[in-house]
């Protein structure tokens, strides 16, 4: 057993330390962690520098660009990016279609859509929870009936992510009668965003941001070739993507560097005179949390070393959803609680005034977003169903 | 980045954990706990064969060359079996030899040591140290040629079984470490027995002669103090995860077989999460445990030793309670007998989490590094 990185990570880390520092432009780096300081343009300016080096697609297959790094490399260069502060990839392409496409599509999808999954032309999303399905995914209504070489789909589906950029949307519909298992009768189907019939309508959450939308389809014409996979097959596609979604949800790198502007943050902040850093509360806190955040990162090497034999990730994936998004909304609660009474405020109204601090104004939102991160990609209660049902067969 | 064990120590970890099996099983362990000892000869002559007595020590002396990593397997499989053996506090003791001995010190125990012919005891907790390693009141003086121990020990673990006690005093020019045979005129034992089933004392040392030859360090010991503790905290990390795992693995067991309300109360989600909780826990304080043993085995900065090991104690004794608490709790009323394994887990559980220092403790040395 060896905890240090060998020689050979040692020099892969530092070729990807240093191209950032040469090629991660500073006006794009350390907007924060969430979307929704980012425009479309920021996010695929990006995309399309990583996609000019080779570096977008890492895990796809050589032939489409992948770059046949091994597990632990993909997360040393993740890791990386997260802690220089890259702005985040979009998943919706490059994790999810992407991969779906490859294991699914028929050749002539491939050929379309990859590509321009990879150059970043097209910007993606994805239509998978309704007003009605949440946990409870399979439960989807939105339907689609075929008319000739079209299915006609009708229906809604929301909380989906930068719909408002988005070119495409891979949706997950209902072709079957009813009456069957409600598994059964889902296809999966690739939707352009232009198509007449859709409205994206913006949903504004708690923290001011635009990150989510609702989308109804009314009426849509979609062609055949675009559903992937066989039509009533759209859950073992879904099953597929969900593994894919968790891959990098422990967000390592990400909580590294957030710790240390947190510690750098609680020794700026002063209480009773002296660094904010040395009260013995705030200070353990902020220990126990550094704690956890070195165990996830050891717990994720460990399950990395395990795939790096060709296993498929199993439960353990969300085990790190669990541990990693706790970890990511306390960083935000404790950068909050080290703001003090400062911390209330969130915007300027007019003109800002003399003192204002666009750093602490940005602490409370970014406390509320975070709420999310234990609802989003299967709640938190939903993994602990996965790992009791899947890894301690309860 | 590496966690496979080598061939040796996956060697190793089988005929350890072949031997629990076969010697140490719960039942055994009970009639060991019941006997006037509170230990088995033949269990500690079995562990000398294996190798595992000088598995930590140098070459040279009758060891193996191995570190902490080495003895991670060995630990994890007796915090599984509860082990009650002086095991720890002789590898504690004979770390104190070969990192802070002389020559002939070394040449002289540690042989004995990994025969099994010497076991040993760290006695240096007093009535106001709590876990301070530098608040030592136990004096030590110079008359003629030898030295002179006075003080008060408090629940020196696995004192009973000691042929050989390494104590702490302060002297004139700091803290010394100082071996005084348990048959020394002026020392006194008063034995107890320790939740977890372990044996202890209380000793009184009065006027407690000590030949020149007996000294470990003398005046700036606490480095070295330090260190060895250290090295034993990352191991009983080790042997807490062991522990934990067992936990583990018996309440999964429970909630699949317990029926209530006609089906396992393992379908009921209410402990299904909670479950959960704790094996997340587990792998967390695994992670932190093989850490802080591959930092005690790497040379270098002591301040970053102190620091990881530091923080595996924090995760270590946050993880023991959680776990031991809650496998009680989902076993019911069984979990509270003495009938049940778990029950004695639990009990070892709660010592590990305050030996060595508490998360409290831990926590505030991490802030005194940082």
């Amino acid at each position: 057993m060896d905890l240090n990185d060998a020689p050979e990570e040692i020099a892969f880390r530092d070729t990807v330390r240093a191209w950032l520092r040469e090629h991660l432009p500073h006006e794009l780096a350390d907007r924060g962690l969430g979307y929704d300081h980012y425009s479309r343009e920021d996010l695929m300016r990006w995309h399309r520098i990583l996609a000019a080096k080779g570096w977008i697609a890492p895990a796809w297959p050589e032939e489409w660009g992948g770059t046949g790094w091994n597990p632990v490399q993909r997360y040393i260069f993740e890791e990386e990016c997260g802690y220089a502060g890259a702005p985040p990839l979009i998943p919706f392409g490059l994790a999810m279609c992407g991969p779906v496409l490859v294991r699914f599509g028929t050749p002539a999808q491939k050929q379309r859509f990859l590509p321009r999954i990879y150059n970043g032309d097209d910007f993606w999303c994805q239509g998978y929870s309704e007003p009605g399905s949440g946990s409870d995914l399979a439960s989807l209504s939105t339907r689609a009936v075929r008319d000739g070489d079209h299915y006609v789909v009708t229906g809604q589906k929301t909380w989906t992510t930068l719909a408002h950029f988005a070119d495409w949307i891979f949706c997950l519909v209902r072709t079957g009668g009813a009456g069957e298992k409600k598994q059964e009768g889902i296809s999966f189907l690739l939707i352009d965003m232009r198509s007449p019939g859709i409205t994206v309508r913006p949903l504004e959450l708690m923290d001011g941001g635009r990150e989510v939308n609702e989308v109804f389809l009314d009426e849509v014409r979609v062609p055949l070739e675009q559903r992937v996979h066989d039509e009533g097959a759209g859950w073992t596609v879904a099953k597929f993507l969900l593994g894919h979604e968790r891959m990098n949800t422990a967000r390592i790198g990400t909580s590294r560097r957030e710790l240390e502007r947190l510690k750098a943050q609680a020794a700026r902040e002063i209480k009773d005179g002296r660094p904010l850093i040395e009260d013995p509360r705030f200070r353990d806190k902020l220990t126990r949390l550094e704690v956890e955040l070195t165990a996830l990162a050891i717990t994720n090497l460990r399950f990395l070393d395990q795939l790096r034999g060709g296993r498929a990730p199993g439960p353990e994936i969300s085990m790190l959803k669990i541990r990693g998004t706790e970890i990511q909304q306390r960083l935000t609660e404790l950068a909050l609680m080290a703001a003090g009474p400062l911390a209330q405020s969130v915007a300027a109204v007019g003109e800002a005034p003399r003192d204002f601090d666009l750093f602490t104004a940005g602490l409370a939102p970014r406390y509320c977003n975070f709420r999310k991160t234990s609802i989003y990609a299967g709640s938190n209660e939903i993994q602990r169903n996965i790992i009791a049902r899947m890894a301690l067969g309860l | 980045m590496n966690f496979e064990y080598t061939e040796e120590q996956r060697l190793l970890a089988e005929s350890v954990r072949r031997f629990v099996a076969r010697d140490y099983g719960f039942e055994a362990r009970q009639k060991i706990l019941a006997s006037r000892e509170g230990a088995s000869e033949a269990a500690w002559n079995e562990l000398a064969a294996m190798g595992l007595l000088g598995l930590g020590l140098p070459p040279e002396h009758g060891g193996f060359g191995g570190g902490a990593v080495d003895l991670m397997s060995v630990m994890d499989a007796f915090g599984e079996a509860l082990v009650v053996e002086p095991y720890l506090s002789t590898v504690i003791g004979a770390r104190f030899v070969a990192r802070g001995g002389s020559a002939s010190q070394r040449a002289s125990l540690l042989p004995a040591i990994a025969d099994g012919k010497r076991k040993l005891a760290f006695a240096h907790t007093e009535a106001d140290s709590r876990y301070d390693l530098g608040r030592v009141s136990t004096r030590v003086r110079r008359e003629g040629s030898a030295l002179i121990v006075d003080g008060e020990k408090r629940v020196v673990v696995d004192g009973p079984h000691a042929d050989t006690f390494v104590v702490t005093a302060r002297g004139d020019h700091g803290l010394a470490v100082l071996l005084v045979d348990a048959d020394a005129a002026g020392l006194r034992q008063a034995p107890m027995r320790l939740l977890d089933g372990h044996r202890a004392c209380d000793l009184s040392l009065e006027g407690v002669r000590v030949a020149p030859e007996a000294v470990i360090g003398m005046g700036d010991a606490l480095a070295l103090i330090e260190e060895v503790v250290d090295f034993a905290t990352a191991l009983v990390c080790a042997e807490a995860v062991g522990a934990m795992r067992h936990a583990n693995d018996a309440t999964l067991d429970y909630l699949k077989t317990r029926k209530q309300f006609g089906v396992p109360i393992g379908s009921f989600q209410a402990l299904q999460h909670r479950m959960v909780d704790m094996v997340i826990e587990c792998e967390q304080a695994r992670s932190m445990a093989s850490l802080a043993c591959a930092r005690v085995d790497a040379a270098g900065d002591a301040a970053e030793r102190m620091r990881v090991v530091s923080m595996a104690k924090i995760k270590v004794a946050d993880a023991c309670r959680q776990i031991s608490q809650e496998s009680v709790q989902l076993h019911g009323g069984m979990g509270m007998t003495a009938e049940m394994k778990v029950s004695h887990t639990f009990r070892r559980l709660t010592a590990i989490a305050q030996q060595f220092g508490d998360a409290d403790h831990h926590l505030e040395r991490v802030a005194r590094l940082r």
